[in-house]
């Protein structure tokens, strides 16, 4: 070869050609048939267009993979994707600044950010709650549960039904729901304890959907596809409402005009506040022997057995744990929404939840949590691409496969010591 | 010598096929024993049935006069018997120090540090690489670490399945150097073995298995010169 450094340019254009060929293939019946009345009419322009994009696109990106940099980038990703890396067991991560400073925003955020902005956030949050729980599950524990949404629909529906039947508040179904849901967690680990990888995930998977069809089938209790309705929250008592048959509102109280902006503030102030509390514990609790062996048991469960490692113990603490935030995050779902009904608790969300914890790298905490606002923010960020949702959604996942599937952050874990420095 | 460790007429199924078949044997204390037999006598399953995995349809396993064939296999490794598992099975993802802290899961991290130090003086190849993932390292390596991980655990009597396995013949020579030096420390070892060979010349005694029976025993000494061992198990010559 002539040119050692150079482009090859031929080769480019015949990548090119190729990627806008499957792009005709892919976008031709997508974008460019669309249906008007009992006929249809096709979109040539548009077709043209999406794949003059793509052919630019690749184009452009084969040639920059053959510079120099382009080259180093690509080596980076192709050798940094492996494994777990191990930190030594002294290793003081140089980003603790940020973590006072997102507190910070995070408590300054309700005060100035609009009711939308909050509401959205809100939902971040819960999505964030979500992910942390099936990261347990999936990433730590490395048993991968397909029906997650279950968990999330018992607090959701525990909320709902306790107020309704019970009378409970908010405050006393945010333990019981996390409870609850572990109970349910537990339920569901027994069975499951001997099987592995796609055997559990079917099983998982079918878990999910008998919570869904319960809550839509038995109408006596749960009202069916009609739903529930699902309390707020109080403070000490105040209710966030207009007007209030017992006692005195928020507003009344500080004698402050009535704002409906209070109530999503003050559920953000608490799932803010729970959501710490929960990254905190999830952090101490992947240093501590059961975080251990959960990691163990995801790398080798018969080395694990071997080891004498009760895999009962640790299987069950893995799904009971997930399962319970899970709870804690549908307990704040149905209080946000105020409203509760089965088709909130389809099996896409058990997939949007996996593909947080995929995205995000599975076993990482701060993976998930870019990972969870991500895939829950932007699609409201981009409301006028609403249709392509679903089509960003793929593309995103496949991109994420190909250049980072270990995910948006390679999972680190500072190495244990017996006692710092004793080992020479 | 006190009995260590007894088979008593274990029949072991595996739904309608029998592995084992009325299979007595006994380890005492500060012996090295090994079992040897060709692919699916019945060897691992032997190892395996003394943790519960599978359990043993009729017969008892002894265990310093306990009969522990119905126990959960974590109590059985919680009470002095460590395994180095068939096919090494460490930890790929974690260090060579995370790994042997997870040997001492059995008994809890009391006596992790001085372990340890005595884990690198008897394997210093580890203490280079203690920091290093597991993974990384030479199959021989990950042997040792292997072996080591089980005796963190400060076992009463090690278990060894097929330790030469997928083994470079001059690294099998340096394993089985490490196990004698390990024995003269004073450990009893189990050791399940391919490698008839090596494994005769290093153990007290040995039993023969074949079609999950036990068709001789004897000393090391005595089945390495016997015709028939060295006609099946040794090459014939």
């Amino acid at each position: 070869m002539s040119q050692a450094v150079g482009i090859n340019f031929k080769k480019s254009s015949i990548d090119a050609l190729i990627a806008g060929f499957m792009a005709l293939i892919l976008f031709g019946p997508i974008v460019g048939v669309v249906l008007d009345g009992y006929g249809f009419n096709a979109e040539f322009g548009r077709v043209a267009w999406m794949v003059g994009i793509v052919v630019v696109g690749r184009f452009i990106m084969s040639s920059f993979f053959q510079t120099e940099k382009g080259k180093a980038l690509a080596f980076r990703y192709a050798n940094n994707n492996e494994g777990v890396e191990v930190l030594p067991p002294g290793h003081k991560s140089k980003m603790v600044w940020i973590i006072p400073l997102v507190i910070v925003i995070g408590l300054v955020l309700p005060f100035i950010a609009s009711k939308y902005i909050l509401t959205v956030v809100i939902l971040g949050l819960i999505y964030v709650l979500l992910g942390l729980g099936l990261n347990i599950v999936v990433g730590l524990a490395g048993l991968l549960d397909l029906g997650f949404v279950g968990f999330y629909a018992i607090g959701a529906y525990g909320l709902a039904l306790g107020y309704e039947n019970l009378g409970l508040g908010f405050w006393s179904m945010l333990p019981i729901a996390a409870i609850m849901a572990a109970v349910a967690g537990a339920i569901l680990g027994f069975p499951v304890l001997r099987m592995h990888g796609d055997y559990l995930a079917i099983v998982t998977l079918g878990f999910g959907e008998i919570i869904r069809l319960i809550l839509t089938n038995w109408a006596s209790f749960t009202h069916g596809p009609n739903g529930v309705s699902a309390p707020l929250p109080t403070l000490f008592g105040l209710e966030f409402k207009r007007r209030s048959s017992d006692g005195q509102t928020f507003h009344e109280f500080f004698n402050l005009p009535y704002d409906s902006a209070y109530k999503y503030m003050f559920v953000y102030l608490i799932l803010f506040v729970v959501v710490w509390a929960v990254l905190f514990i999830k952090h101490r609790l992947v240093k501590m022997p059961i975080g251990r062996a959960w990691e163990a048991l995801r790398e080798d469960e018969i080395a694990c057995r071997s080891l004498g490692l009760n895999h009962v113990l640790v299987k069950l603490s893995a799904f009971m744990l997930g399962a319970s935030t899970g709870g804690l995050a549908g307990v704040f779902f149905a209080s946000y929404q105020g409203f509760v009904n089965p088709s909130s608790f389809t099996f896409f969300e058990s997939a949007l939840i996996l593909a947080i914890v995929v995205l995000g790298g599975m076993g990482s905490t701060l993976g998930v949590v870019i990972a969870a606002f991500c895939l829950t923010v932007l699609p409201e960020v981009l409301r006028e691409f609403a249709e392509y949702r679903v089509l960003m959604f793929g593309i995103l996942m496949v991109v994420m496969m190909i250049w980072k599937p270990r995910g948006i952050v390679r999972v680190t874990r500072t190495g244990f010591a017996a006692r710092k420095g004793v080992v020479k | 010598m006190t009995t260590l460790m007894e088979f008593k007429n274990v029949d072991v199924h595996y739904g309608p096929i029998q592995a084992l078949k009325k299979v007595s044997l006994t380890v005492d204390e500060g012996e090295i024993v090994t079992l040897i037999g060709a692919n699916g006598a019945g060897k691992s399953t032997l190892l395996m049935s003394i943790f519960g995995q599978p359990r043993i349809s009729s017969g008892e396993i002894i265990y310093r006069g306990e009969d522990i064939s119905q126990k959960s296999a974590h109590y059985v490794a919680s009470h002095g018997l460590a395994q180095s598992p068939e096919g090494r099975r460490i930890f790929p993802s974690m260090s060579v120090e995370e790994n042997l802290l997870m040997g001492t899961i059995p008994i809890g991290m009391d006596h992790a540090e001085e372990d340890m130090q005595h884990m690198f003086e008897l394997f210093p190849r580890l203490l280079e690489r203690r920091n290093q993932r597991a993974s990384t390292m030479s199959g021989g390596e990950q042997q040792m670490l292997a072996i080591a991980r089980a005796l963190m655990s400060r076992p009463k009597l090690l278990l060894l399945d097929e330790p030469s396995l997928g083994l470079a013949p001059i690294i099998v020579k340096q394993i089985f150097q490490i196990l004698k030096d390990v024995a003269s420390t004073g450990m009893t070892i189990f050791l399940v073995e391919q490698n008839a060979n090596h494994a005769l010349k290093l153990a007290n005694r040995g039993y023969v298995m074949v079609n999950g029976e036990i068709r001789m025993t004897g000393t090391g000494e005595e089945l390495l010169v016997n015709p028939e061992v060295r006609e099946a198990y040794l090459g014939g010559h």
